[in-house]
């Protein structure tokens, strides 16, 4: 992409190529859902629950993200890059422990940073091999409210339209302000209530075009099958991992085997 | 089919936007809503399809649109928005077109084959896996029409669907819409699309009625289309020296 194309139109080439992305196919892309979704939250409150100078232990479910990723035929790098503004953030949060720790303060930090970057992989991995709407069917079929599942998929949409528009307005500003670099800060007050009343505008029409389409919060689009073997085998062996890696302490158990 | 009887449309801060429209479709008939900017025409629609609040009385096929039957009049009606964008919110078109029978109740096996169905007859098969984002303003809008025929309404309506075409796709809206034998309701400031597809005109203007007739005769009706901010078509513009 060409270095004067504008940066909210390249965020939002990218969210379609989440979209894309989600919409491939794989082993891991014909899981069910939920099955993800549950493997997912698993994933995130083992990583979390690693005692925070435990980094031997936590690297252990480095494991699954990499090995999902390799089936799921998703490269780290594309996840790295598409994280990349998140991350700095995750990075940042364990940032004093050594200030107020010490030493051990360093390890906590690492852990913390480690946890933090491994829950947004597999999160990343989750939405990058569901499409959104899959998401939500799995969601309802657990029983989450669908006035909460249908503002997931409005806010998700909402992205969307608001990148979009932040793209045209700031196309629409630099041609009128062609020497600034970037938009004025006393023009940023009118520039943000505009572009907050132009895309709740579109997003009203969207949805207005939804439940026009019968939409009442129910996804009966999204792919309607039962869980097969498959799907039940992937959600025992991921979660057992999970707690084996948490509650075996392994690196010592397999180094008992040789002593 | 369609009935307005003094119908009133307000905004909240009380500009009154329809003021009281009385008009009435019979089955099968081509609708031209024609008007300046601002004149009303999508608020016409957004009001006939339950969008919007009114006052006054509008019946689809003789049930009086109100909460109770807002449903079952909805599913007689197909919009077609003027901005394709808006209205195609899945990622493929395939999955766009499913969407609308699909919570319907219909199986995936039906839902399928009524989007087999439109897109042979639009001719857009070729469109079926593409990416929403990765067509043209042409084909998206020709997308967005098929999806709201895979619900089979009975009546379509459709706002400004030849704004932003070139001439080849402009011709194509055309035809499809010619080639559709359901009610049509269009509006647009495309006079010379109206020409090409529409028996009948209601002219609008500042929220009212200005005419009603035959397309032939408002269209050539210079005087009228001028005192409403609009122009001949360019296709009657030639035939001025002979009026
Ligand atoms: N939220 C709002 N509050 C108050 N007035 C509004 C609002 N939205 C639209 N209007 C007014 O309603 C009037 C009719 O708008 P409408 O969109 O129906 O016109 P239109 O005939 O479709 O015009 P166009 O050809 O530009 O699409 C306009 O004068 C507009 O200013
Ligand atoms: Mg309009």
């Amino acid at each position: 992409m060409s270095k004067g194309t504008n940066k909210a139109s390249n965020a939002l080439n990218e969210l379609r190529d989440m979209d894309e992305l989600a919409n491939g196919d794989s082993p891991i892309h014909r899981l069910h859902p939920l099955v993800k979704f549950l493997v997912t939250i698993a994933y995130i409150y083992f990583v979390v629950s690693f005692s925070k100078y435990d980094i031997t232990g936590l690297f252990i479910m480095l494991i699954y993200p990499v090995l999902i990723f390799s089936i799921a035929n998703i490269k780290v790098s594309t996840c790295f890059y598409k994280l990349r503004l998140v991350l700095p953030l995750v990075l940042m949060v364990g940032i004093f422990n050594p200030i107020f720790e010490g030493r051990a303060g360093v390890v906590s930090m690492i852990t913390l940073m480690m946890k933090g970057t491994f829950s947004l992989m597999a999160s990343f991995i989750m939405v990058a091999t569901t499409p959104i709407d899959g998401l939500c069917a799995a969601l309802r079929k657990i029983h989450v409210p669908s006035i909460l599942v249908t503002l997931l998929l409005l806010t998700y949409r909402y992205i969307g339209v608001l990148v979009r528009e932040v793209a045209i307005m700031t196309d629409a500003y630099k041609l009128r302000a062609p020497k600034q670099k970037g938009i004025a800060i006393n023009a940023w007050g009118s520039f943000l209530g505009q572009l907050l009343l132009r895309s709740m505008d579109k997003a009203s029409e969207l949805y207005n075009s939804m439940q026009l389409r019968a939409f009442k919060g129910e996804f009966f689009y999204a792919s309607q099958r039962g869980l097969n073997c498959l799907d039940v085998i992937y959600l025992v062996a991921c979660i057992g991992g999970f707690v084996a890696a948490r509650f075996i302490n392994l690196t010592e158990t397999l180094g008992g085997l040789f002593v | 089919m369609i009935k307005f009887e003094n119908v009133c449309f307000s905004y909240e801060n009380g500009t009154q936007i329809l003021k009281d429209l009385s008009f009435e479709i019979s089955e099968g008939e081509t609708v031209g809503l024609i008007g300046c900017n601002g004149a009303g025409k999508s608020t016409l629609m957004k009001v006939l399809l339950g969008l919007l609040p009114h006052e006054g009385i509008v019946k689809v096929s003789d049930l009086e649109l109100n909460k109770n039957n807002l449903e079952e009049i909805r599913r007689k009606l197909g919009f077609v928005l003027q901005d394709s964008d808006n209205q195609m919110f899945m990622p493929t078109v395939y999955e766009d077109m499913m969407f609308g029978p699909l919570n319907y109740g219909h199986t995936k096996e039906e839902a399928e084959a009524r989007v087999d169905e439109v897109l042979e007859q639009l001719n857009l098969t070729y469109l079926k896996h593409k990416y929403n984002h990765k067509i043209s303003g042409g084909e998206k809008r020709m997308a967005a029409i098929a999806t709201i025929l895979t619900m089979r309404p009975k009546v379509i309506l459709m706002d400004e669907p030849s704004t932003a075409l070139d001439p080849e796709n402009r011709r194509r809206v055309i035809n499809a819409i010619n080639d559709l034998n359901i009610t049509k309701i269009i509006a647009s400031h495309d006079l010379d699309m109206i020409l090409d597809t529409c028996d009948r005109v209601i002219l609008m203007h500042d929220g009212k009625i200005i005419a009603d007739g035959k397309t032939e005769d408002i269209l050539r009706d210079e005087k009228l289309l001028e005192a409403n901010h609009m122009e001949l078509p360019f296709k009657l513009q030639g035939l001025r020296e002979f009026i």
